[in-house]
């Protein structure tokens, strides 16, 4: 599996894909500037982006768990409990030992996890979907340079392939370097084994530098003259912008409502 | 699942949306300069070149190694991009690759996206660039001067850009700089060195294999002189200030403050690094060894995090 994109009927798929841009991005900015500690505000938001979830008939379970992706990141906020700032409170460990605790520090910390959490179900949301063609579409009529668009869609034309030469890559190193029993890993030397690695990684180089060269080749061949087609921008539909200027409304107000009741 | 996050993507939710904002500026106006550039180089083999290989880029990630039981050394790309290829193609490569990692894995926050293209695909290039550069120079063409060039070169990259993303969490407030920046760097100070094993190794394949295309890179890696000033810059001021920064978090905080940063956000939260004796410990050595110890924990909690993933990726890749 390397795409998230599933199919499904929802009023959230149908949509277009330049209202979903926008407001997964708004989403994650005013849930960025609502200040720590907004606990009804983060309800609020919250509630939002469930809907959206249940809208979507992805499955609240898989893209609740999913987004917990980033929970490993939560360690490079962690020492914000123990260095915040006082008020502190000390919990007692075994007898004598106590550790002190920063109040501040922790709604800190558990505002950074909640944060991260939904904005992570809200980009979930956005790439499950929405095929990317139709995102990189959206993305142009969003002013993106019209090159770069088309560089990242010819990589995930192309990603596909080149992940399963390197699937076989590997599964060519591991048949020619069998794990032995009771060794951990496989190989020769710690320093063979980087250098083996490095290989594949110029051969993958070479390979993939040899392959441009065709698609390019094919691309002439089809008549490419170095722009990539323009798509005629149909602006949005009425129906769209309501639904946006609604969306971001909300937005804004859950946003005001977490500065008054925030810290 | 094939796709394994990694740790030096900043999710959403951790960085200050100034933060967010500036270095999205930075980014969109260095992206904007490099598709020009590309543009007048290579006319129209721009897309299909930039395209297929930073899907190579990206696929080339799943390549790994294992160090000792389930670590794993680790491939990001940065500086084998920027010596084959030239700076300016690579920040491409390396843009696309962050931007799909964001959009389609969530490898990365959308509103972090621009400070992560500016940790991996700005300074992790131009650093590659001029240590690459200058190495190459000092050593005068030497042919194992390219492999030492590029594990150097590649280990820094790594060093720097990890470094760059400390800093970013550390004026966001997010993360203590003087715990944030010696982890970061210790974790990455480990990583760089899969990444340079694996750079000077695949140098030295297409060395045997195309020597041309080095050639092509050399030529073309010593004619800019700005990209290498400015290079070199950046790993200067990231090499001074990082520890600057650890050692005096106060001073960080004296310029979140002087540039307003602290504005929107409780003036109480920026006292987290005016006081950084570790509390409820009154004596300085002993806090600075606590503080020390989390550090060690956090380094060895991450890398194990890091290294379970791997390991259970590599198992199921070798299942398929």
């Amino acid at each position: 599996m390397l795409e998230l994109y599933q199919h499904h009927y929802s009023i959230l798929h149908r949509l277009d894909a330049r209202v979903k841009v926008i407001f997964t991005l708004a989403f994650i900015l005013s849930l960025s500037l609502t200040p720590p500690g907004a606990w009804p505000a983060y309800i609020l938001f919250f509630t939002v982006i469930l809907s959206a979830v249940q809208l979507s008939r992805l499955g609240v379970g898989f893209v609740l768990t999913r987004a917990l992706l980033a929970v490993p990141f939560m360690l490079s906020a962690l020492p914000l409990i123990f260095t915040g700032p006082p008020p502190l409170f000390s919990i007692a460990l075994f007898g004598e030992i106590q550790i002190n605790l920063s109040s501040i520090g922790t709604i800190r910390f558990a505002s950074i996890g909640l944060k991260s959490w939904m904005s992570v179900q809200a980009a979930i949301l956005l790439a499950a979907t929405t095929r990317f063609p139709d995102m990189l579409v959206a993305l142009k009529q969003l002013k993106i340079p019209r090159i770069f668009v088309a560089i990242i869609g010819l990589m995930w034309r192309y990603l596909l392939v080149i992940v399963e030469e390197v699937t076989r890559m590997l599964r060519a190193r591991s048949s020619r370097s069998a794990v032995l029993p009771g060794s951990r890993h496989s190989g020769g030397t710690l320093f063979w084994r980087g250098r083996v690695t490095g290989g594949m990684v110029g051969s993958l180089f070479l390979r993939s530098l040899e392959r441009s060269d065709r698609v390019y080749a094919a691309m002439l061949s089809r008549g490419y003259n170095g722009e990539p087609p323009v798509f005629n921008s149909a602006s949005l539909s009425a129906r769209d912008r309501k639904t946006l200027i609604l969306g971001i409304a909300t937005l804004i107000i859950l946003m005001l409502l977490g500065l008054i009741t925030g810290g | 699942m094939l796709y394994v996050h990694k740790p030096m993507h900043i999710p959403d939710g951790f960085l200050s949306v100034i933060v967010s904002i500036v270095f999205w500026l930075i980014s969109v106006i260095v992206i904007g300069v490099a598709l020009r550039k590309t543009r007048s180089e290579l006319v129209d083999r721009e897309v299909p070149l930039m395209g297929v290989l930073a899907a190579a880029i990206f696929a080339g990630q799943m390549l790994n190694f294992s160090v000792t039981g389930g670590t794993s050394g680790h491939f990001l790309g940065a500086a084998l991009a920027t010596i084959l290829l030239g700076h300016w193609p690579a920040v491409l490569v390396m843009t696309s690759v962050v931007s799909v990692q964001a959009l389609l894995f969530q490898d990365g926050g959308i509103l972090a996206l621009g400070a992560n293209i500016f940790n991996m695909a700005i300074i992790g290039v131009f650093v590659a660039y001029a240590v690459y550069t200058l190495i190459q120079r000092l050593l005068k063409g030497q042919a194992w001067g390219i492999f030492v060039a590029g594990f150097v070169s590649a280990w820094l990259s790594i060093l720097l850009a990890s470094m760059s993303c400390a800093l970013q969490l550390a004026v966001s407030g997010t993360s203590p700089a003087n715990i944030a920046i010696p982890a970061m760097g210790a974790i990455h100070a480990l990583i760089g060195i899969g990444e340079g094993l694996i750079t000077a190794s695949a140098l030295i394949f297409i060395y045997n294999t195309r020597k041309d295309l080095l050639k092509l890179g050399e030529t073309k890696l010593l004619s800019n002189k700005t990209i290498l000033i400015s290079g070199s810059l950046i790993a200067l001021i990231l090499a001074v200030l990082s520890p600057l920064a650890s050692s005096y978090p106060d001073g960080l905080e004296r310029v979140a403050e002087e540039y307003g940063f602290i504005k929107h956000a409780q003036a109480a939260l920026f006292n987290i690094f005016s006081d950084y004796t570790m509390p409820g410990i009154s004596n300085p050595a002993l806090a600075t060894i606590a503080a020390g110890v989390l550090g060690t924990i956090i380094v060895f909690g991450v890398t194990y995090g890091v290294a379970r993933t791997e390991k259970k990726n590599t198992q199921e890749l070798t299942k398929r």
